[in-house]
């Protein structure tokens, strides 16, 4: 049976998480991380995955205040959980635009080597001067360079970590020998974004380099995780999507050299769980409106429309203006206003879903967005799990809680075990590094 | 009297890694900083600093080369340790002031409120070619004036959010409150950042800034090979990564920024004499002396240790900090001395790890507490707190209220 893998994603700032809930704790204190990948180490899970954003989000000029605001640098609080966990894989977002790949090297070789091979790096690209507001190099890089440079980012990072071998570090007092040779870690690059030559200062690292995430999901992202990644975070949940998804992204690898089984499909997933299927149907309405407040289905809707509709009533018709085609400009550092290809054709896709089934702005907010992937009690989640899986549909799914920080809790006790039960995922773990969890060769 | 450690590697002098005790095969594992820091906590010391640099730390085979990424060294070992304050150096030359403000802060929310960070200059050419992003700068004065702005930068996006700025106020579906989140919008010929930070205000408020500063060459520099030391050709460099030059003006060096952006000055006295000078003119900051320290039961222990070690280097070990060989007693006679010119405490070197380390926390700690000049426990669990510094007021609450 093809085994799944799991993984927990840190609940993110976005309207997935809901902060309004009485067991919602905090979102930075470190607490609350702790609690989160302990349910995941106990549950045997793969890893954990931390999203990252660089600049607080804007709405109309000012910051978006309805979602959960603020969030820890990744390195650190990654860092922080390889201490309170053990063999539980620590995934982290890092931006190949606003790093540099000698300081990026330096801190996955440096958490790989402190988590004893557990580190792992979502590849992620952006070129947005408001994001590039907040650092000294700026926001320079022209839209269409972004895959080129994180190309050329990830070869540089990858020379740096192979610029060291293992057992180069002999450190025999007898000899007085540390090092094998005097040049160790020595590389030099040169090409269009980097300029830069040296010697590396972390020794090679227990999974030679971290575990590589991409999470694009254009042609040439795609065509960037066939060639350099070990998994993809994609979005393609349901059986048709992911199986479409999975044939051409597994299609890709051969004219890279590569097997199915180097790249993992892993799909963000969401999930309201509960005793049985009919409570967890009326909970998942509940959490919806949760998720969208009025506040929340009109800031929605200015996305989409590009305009100010505060004066609009949520609980009221959609606005009979059309969206504004223009230059988007209402929501600033936000990826998801950038899905709108078409803003006028999904605004009368809107406008006619509303009229037809006599829904206001919130509810209809509500039926077009906050989709959870498994509703249902544990049984019944467990064979949607297993059954997407074993249909190559993806590889195994990345879980979005909408708690923090025990959202996860319930579906550690109850589906894992079920899962574990059927043979298709681990009892415990076999190996120490995340490379072995995932089941991909040592470097 | 504060005392601190000096974490780098298996201590300051190039040949401790030969010692019979030292683990130099477990450089890269975190079970041997938890342990020093473990041990250092141990002894009661307010805080460790560990050393970094983007360069390798030797070009010889026999010596140690390679280490870890600081602030994620303090990181690992937040969680498992609980009083002790970790201070991480971070070279502001070539890093972004946005990802390191968050990162101490968040190392602030993951001990609970121990964190600061050492700021230091890179004026080696190699370090400058890993980024390839400028020229080498070879005056000392900018680099000084551009970390100044460095720490300016990462104060005010701590300060970014107010205390009180997460509000989850369920009747208008407002987490927080956008009128106590700030832009910090500095601008100066070095950089601009825009802010707001993406970490809410760390526990402290502020993390404590350290910085090193020198106030003349010391004597002997051309001996410095090997530690922190040559760099291809480029020269000798100090701790600070700074090249010891006499010329140098050196109000326009780590003195000026001690005064200017810390709350904790590292200095080089080379008497008790040139201590009560350094401390008159650093003001209002917490001024701690560093020392190199080899120390032995007995004066002949230390003094034949430190000939060992000099004999396998192949040089006399010199330093840009005084250093000192012989007993524990001796040594708290000294610190005892010195802090009568006005110095906060000091920041020891252990010349080897972990020997010295544990004539520190076991040797000397128990003779300056027996003296009454250091305490016999935790009087609380922040680093400000152990430091006598309060929680600072935010600078942008004070503004909006006013």
């Amino acid at each position: 049976m093809k085994q799944i893998h799991l993984a927990a994603h840190f609940p993110g700032v976005n309207n997935t998480t809901v902060w309004s809930d009485p067991r919602s704790g905090s979102h930075i204190e470190f607490s609350s991380f702790e609690h989160f990948a302990r349910t995941a180490e106990r549950a045997k899970f793969d890893f954990l995955f931390l999203a990252e954003g660089l600049r607080l989000r804007e709405q109309r000029g000012t910051i978006y205040d309805l979602d959960v605001v603020g969030r820890p640098d990744t390195f650190t609080v990654l860092a922080a959980l390889a201490a309170v966990t053990d063999r539980l894989g620590l995934a982290g977002t890092i931006n190949s635009t606003f790093n540099e790949p000698y300081e990026v090297a330096r801190q996955f070789a440096s958490l790989d080597h402190l988590s004893g091979g557990r580190a792992a790096w979502n590849v992620v690209t952006s070129w947005d001067a408001f994001t590039g507001e907040n650092f000294r190099r700026g926001g320079y890089l022209p839209q269409e360079l972004r895959y080129a440079r994180a190309r050329s980012f990830l070869a540089a990072t990858w020379q740096l970590f192979d610029s060291w071998q293992h057992g180069e570090i002999v450190a025999d007092k007898d000899t007085g020998t540390f090092v094998t040779h005097e040049a160790t870690g020595s590389y030099e690059i040169e090409d269009f974004f980097f300029d830069i030559r040296g010697r590396f200062n972390v020794p090679r690292s227990p999974q030679g380099r971290p575990v590589i995430f991409q999470a694009g999901d254009s042609d040439e992202g795609r065509e960037f995780a066939a060639s350099s990644a070990d998994a993809i975070f994609s979005r393609h949940g349901t059986l048709a999507e992911g199986q479409a998804f999975y044939a051409d992204v597994k299609g890709r690898l051969a004219k890279y050299g590569r097997t199915p089984g180097q790249l993992l499909i892993l799909p963000a997933a969401t999930f309201v769980l509960a005793d049985t299927d009919a409570e967890a149907a009326d909970l998942a309405r509940h959490v919806r409106r949760q998720q969208v407040s009025g506040a929340t289905a009109i800031a929605f809707l200015e996305q989409l429309w590009n305009r100010d509709l505060s004066g609009y009533d949520p609980d009221g018709p959609l606005p009979d203006v059309d969206p504004d085609p223009g230059e988007h400009t209402i929501a600033r550092g936000r990826a998801s206003v950038r899905m709108h290809k078409d803003p006028l054709a999904v605004a009368a896709q809107w406008r006619a879903k509303a009229e037809a089934e006599n829904l206001s702005i919130r509810e209809l907010i509500i039926e077009v967005t906050g989709r959870q992937t498994f509703v249902g009690s544990p049984a019944t989640i467990a064979t949607q799990i297993n059954d997407l899986v074993q249909a190559d549909a993806s590889d195994g799914f990345i879980l979005v809680p909408h708690i923090t920080p025990g959202g996860l809790d319930q579906f550690a006790a109850t589906v894992v075990p079920l899962l574990q039960e059927r043979g298709a995922f681990r009892a415990d773990y076999k190996g120490t590094t995340l490379r072995e969890h995932l089941g991909l060769e040592a470097l | 009297m504060h005392l601190a450690v000096a974490l780098d590697g298996v201590g300051w002098h190039p040949a401790a890694w030969r010692e019979p005790r030292a683990r130099p095969a477990e450089l890269l594992t975190a079970r041997y900083w938890v342990d020093l820091i473990t041990e250092a906590e141990r002894g009661l010391l307010d805080f460790v600093t560990i050393e970094d640099g983007f360069s390798v730390q030797s070009s010889r085979t026999d010596q140690v080369t390679g280490r870890l990424d600081a602030v994620l060294i303090a990181a690992r070992a937040a969680p498992v340790t609980r009083y002790i304050g970790l201070v991480p150096t971070v070279i502001a030359t070539h890093t972004e002031p946005f990802h390191i403000s968050k990162a101490i802060a968040t190392l602030d929310y993951a001990s609970r409120g121990r964190a600061g960070l050492r700021v230091k200059v890179s004026r080696g050419a190699a370090e400058y070619a890993q980024f390839g992003r400028r020229e080498p700068v070879e005056a000392v004065a900018p680099l000084f004036a551009e970390a100044a702005d460095y720490i300016e930068v990462v104060r005010r996006l701590w300060d970014s959010w107010e205390d009180d700025a997460e509000i989850r106020d369920v009747a208008t579906g407002r987490f927080v409150d956008r009128d106590r989140l700030h832009y910090i919008d500095f601008a100066s010929e070095y950089f601009q950042v825009r802010g707001p930070s993406i970490t809410p205000r760390p526990p402290q408020g502020q993390p404590v800034v350290a910085v090193l500063g020198h106030d003349s060459a010391p004597y002997g520099h051309d001996a410095m090979l090997g530690h922190e030391g040559v760099l291809g050709h480029e020269g000798v460099l100090g701790h600070d990564g700074v090249p010891y030059a006499p010329g140098d003006d050196n109000s326009k060096r780590g003195l000026g920024l001690i005064a200017s952006s810390a709350d904790v000055g590292f200095v080089t006295p080379r008497d008790a004499v040139h201590a009560r000078d350094l401390v008159r003119r650093l003001g209002d900051v917490r001024v701690l002396a560093d020392l190199v320290v080899f120390l032995g039961r007995t004066v002949d222990e230390a003094a034949a240790r430190k000939a060992r070690l000099d004999e396998r280097a192949g040089y006399a070990y010199t330093s840009d900090a005084t250093i000192f060989t012989g007993t524990p007693g001796q040594l708290a006679a000294l610190l005892h001395q010195w802090q009568e010119s006005g110095l906060a405490g000091f920041r020891l070197r252990p010349g080897t790890i972990p020997d010295d380390l544990e004539l520190i926390t076991r040797e000397l700690v128990p003779r300056l507490q027996a003296a009454g000049v250091f305490r016999t426990h935790y009087e609380t669990g922040t680093l400000r707190g152990l430091l006598g510094l309060s929680r600072p007021a935010n600078r942008y609450a004070a503004s909006r209220i006013a």
